[in-house]
């Protein structure tokens, strides 16, 4: 199996679906020449001209509206919001409008609309570059949240994505798109509402999303030298949800940490433990732990920002908590 | 200079007395609906609030008349004229007022949410300017695919505040896409009179084409005839390739922002005197000559339409409460 990069994976993603499909096409500002200002879409606007690797204004409440409308005629956009903090400046266009078309119409309007974005801390970007916005769009009914971790998750769950008939929020983060991963030579689709199990094991669940995995993976090595075994679960898809397995995971350890970047009050690890306590209420050993950041604008100081946002540290010692209340 | 002012001419006979006379057959019709809205709604069998167009209903004729039947557009919360004089049937339009699965939306939209995708009715949109973005991306598909349409948005003078108008109307200019902007300029956000939310004079707002370098044509919106040549014109434009076209449409709206609305910021003499000189029924009546007895029997025939449209509505089905998941995703 071929390594390729998370960044990679995205750009091979795009350029597979504009290569077989006349309906697609890619916008969003900076993408065309300058190849994004991540250089996930370097070399598109080459093999693909720019009436499909599309430049836009600053304006991404057009960015987006005008991909709904477009999506509406049949087109299958990907539009590029750069960076997730901007998304705010879309957010009529997304949650009164793409969410909303197709149940105001009594079911005959589709909106294929796939918006890619990214975000995250760690190179002190400040409060408007890096914030962690995903839980604001699982509350949107309407609309599908992907956010995936893997270069082979970020293709596999794009490609569906665009080729999935509502529209998808897709988000990157910023600091895995370096890492690499194998992939399968074929791009597989992977589709929407599927977890992913890491890494198995026997007394803790760690649900972890985006940058987090990779820290929880590293916390559950941690502990495994501790004598805990840990199990490691990706939703990949936030709406829907894969409700099954991560209860399955849960009724099997009987102790659950989540863990996400964006801020533990009101995150997204709120609605994991609400669906857990739920779904595995009697077999609940310990509280479930949330891992997040600490509830505050990101701080530009390197020393702040580490400090606000959460580490594999972070995640050992939640999952330290849960089995230290029954050992 | 890509920005040139052009009045439709209304004395160029261009338009036949019969085509003026179905135009003035179906502003009827749209009046006569609008004022039987009123009356349901005020009898409490319409659930939700309403906006009517009474008094606009030249915009919506002579506008959609010049569009062909694979155009499409998107309106908004004052939309029941711009759906019938696009072709959507009266009585499911009737029938959406009233909640039941036989409406234009099946229940799921309300008189704020008409759809029509089969006469390109992509949707009347409750949010000032809410609608103007997608139609920027529907032209923009008919561009890529070569296709001889147009997509036409259809927005008030207050839309012309956000955000969104120029963020649409910017991008529609760059990238010549075959939309028309049509702004049904009444000279009132609700209840916010010109004077205190437009930087311009209120019959100057076909100015801000300008600031996009964007087509211009600007017509009198009481008066059809000059608005569908108006259209016809813009139309022509922006399928030549030359680009979007704002069209400036100044009309008035001879009744509240919502049925029920009490106008106390309105004086009542002006508005009693835009009844008498501004109604485009009683412009187009007096200039086609329209005896008593001719008026009579076409007010008969679209009165009876619009009485069968509530039996339709009234007869309909009403959707099973778990319906309202049906269409959450596609």
């Amino acid at each position: 199996m071929p390594e390729i990069s998370y960044r990679e994976a995205v750009r091979d993603a795009l350029a597979q679906a504009l290569r077989e499909d006349e309906s697609v096409f890619i916008m969003g500002e900076d993408i065309a020449e300058m190849g994004g200002s991540m250089g996930v879409t370097q070399g598109l606007l080459e093999e693909f001209g720019p009436k499909r690797v599309r430049n836009t204004p600053i304006s991404e409440m057009a960015i987006v509206g005008s991909g709904i409308g477009a999506a509406i005629q049949g087109m299958r956009p990907v539009v590029e919001i750069m960076y997730e903090d901007f998304l705010t400046l879309s957010m009529e266009q997304l949650v009164n409008q793409a969410a909303k078309h197709r149940t105001m119409s009594g079911g005959q309007v589709k909106v294929p609309l796939t918006i890619r974005t990214q975000g995250g801390a760690g190179w002190s970007p400040g409060a408007q570059h890096a914030q962690q916005l995903e839980a604001w769009f699982v509350h949107v009914p309407g609309l599908k949240v992907v956010f995936p971790s893997t270069p082979e998750d970020a293709r596999g769950l794009l490609w569906s994505s665009i080729y999935d008939d509502n529209p998808v929020v897709f988000f990157e983060h910023r600091t895995l798109y370096p890492i690499k991963g194998e992939v399968p030579t074929e791009l597989e689709p992977i589709p929407l509402g599927k977890a992913r199990i890491h890494r198995e094991g026997e007394d803790v669940t760690v649900i972890a999303t985006g940058r987090l995995v990779h820290e929880a993976l590293e916390a559950a090595e941690a502990a495994e030298s501790e004598g805990i075994s840990v199990e490691v679960v990706d939703p990949r898809t936030l709406l829907p949800l894969d409700e099954e397995s991560i209860v399955g995971s849960v009724r099997k350890t009987t102790r659950c940490v989540t863990a996400h970047e964006a801020v533990v009050r009101g995150g997204f690890g709120a609605e994991l433990a609400a669906v857990v306590q739920h779904g595995a209420f009697d077999w609940l050993d310990a509280p479930i732990e949330r891992v997040g950041a600490h509830f505050a604008p990101l701080p530009f100081a390197p020393a702040m920002e580490q400090w606000v946002v959460p580490h594999a540290e972070d995640v050992l010692e939640a999952i330290r908590r849960t089995v230290a209340r029954v050992r | 200079m890509a920005t040139v002012e052009e009045k439709a001419q209304p004395g160029k006979r261009r338009v036949s007395e019969d085509v003026l006379r179905g135009f003035f057959r179906e502003m009827l019709l749209i009046r006569r609906f609008e004022e039987k809205v009123e009356e349901r709604f005020r009898a409490g069998e319409l659930p939700g609030f309403l906006h009517v167009a009474i008094g606009q209903e030249a915009v919506a004729t002579g506008v959609c008349s010049a569009l062909a039947g694979e155009d499409v557009f998107a309106s908004t919360h004052r939309a029941h004229g711009h759906a019938i004089a696009k072709g959507t049937r009266i009585d499911r339009i009737m029938a959406e007022l009233y909640g039941k699965i036989e409406g234009c939306s099946g229940g799921y939209g309300g008189s704020m949410h008409l759809y029509d995708l089969e006469v390109g009715n992509l949707g009347a949109n409750a949010v000032v300017a809410g609608g103007l973005p997608a139609i920027v991306g529907a032209a923009l598909a008919f561009q890529m695919r070569g296709e001889k349409r147009v997509a036409v948005a259809f927005f008030g003078d207050g839309a012309t505040n956000t955000g969104t108008f120029h963020e649409s109307l910017n991008l529609a200019q760059l990238w010549k896409v075959p939309a028309i902007f049509v702004l049904e300029n009444n000279g009132w956000a609700e209840s916010t009179p010109a004077s205190q939310q437009l930087p311009l004079p209120v019959d100057q707002l076909g100015k801000r084409a300008a600031a996009f370098g964007m087509k211009l044509i600007e017509a009198d919106g009481q008066d059809v005839e000059a608005v569908y040549l108006a259209a016809l014109a813009a139309r022509d434009h922006a399928l030549a390739g030359k680009g979007p076209v704002l069209l400036h449409l100044r009309t008035y709206r001879l009744t509240g922002h919502y049925i029920g609305d009490p106008q106390v910021y309105r004086n009542r003499d002006a508005l009693n005197e835009e009844r008498e000189t501004k109604d485009p029924l009683r412009l187009l009546g007096a200039r086609l000559e329209l005896s008593d007895e001719e008026f009579a029997a076409v007010d008969a025939e679209v009165t009876a339409e619009v009485e069968a449209s509530v039996e339709f509505a009234k007869a309909g089905t009403d959707p099973k409460p778990e319906d309202a998941l049906k269409y959450v995703y596609a």
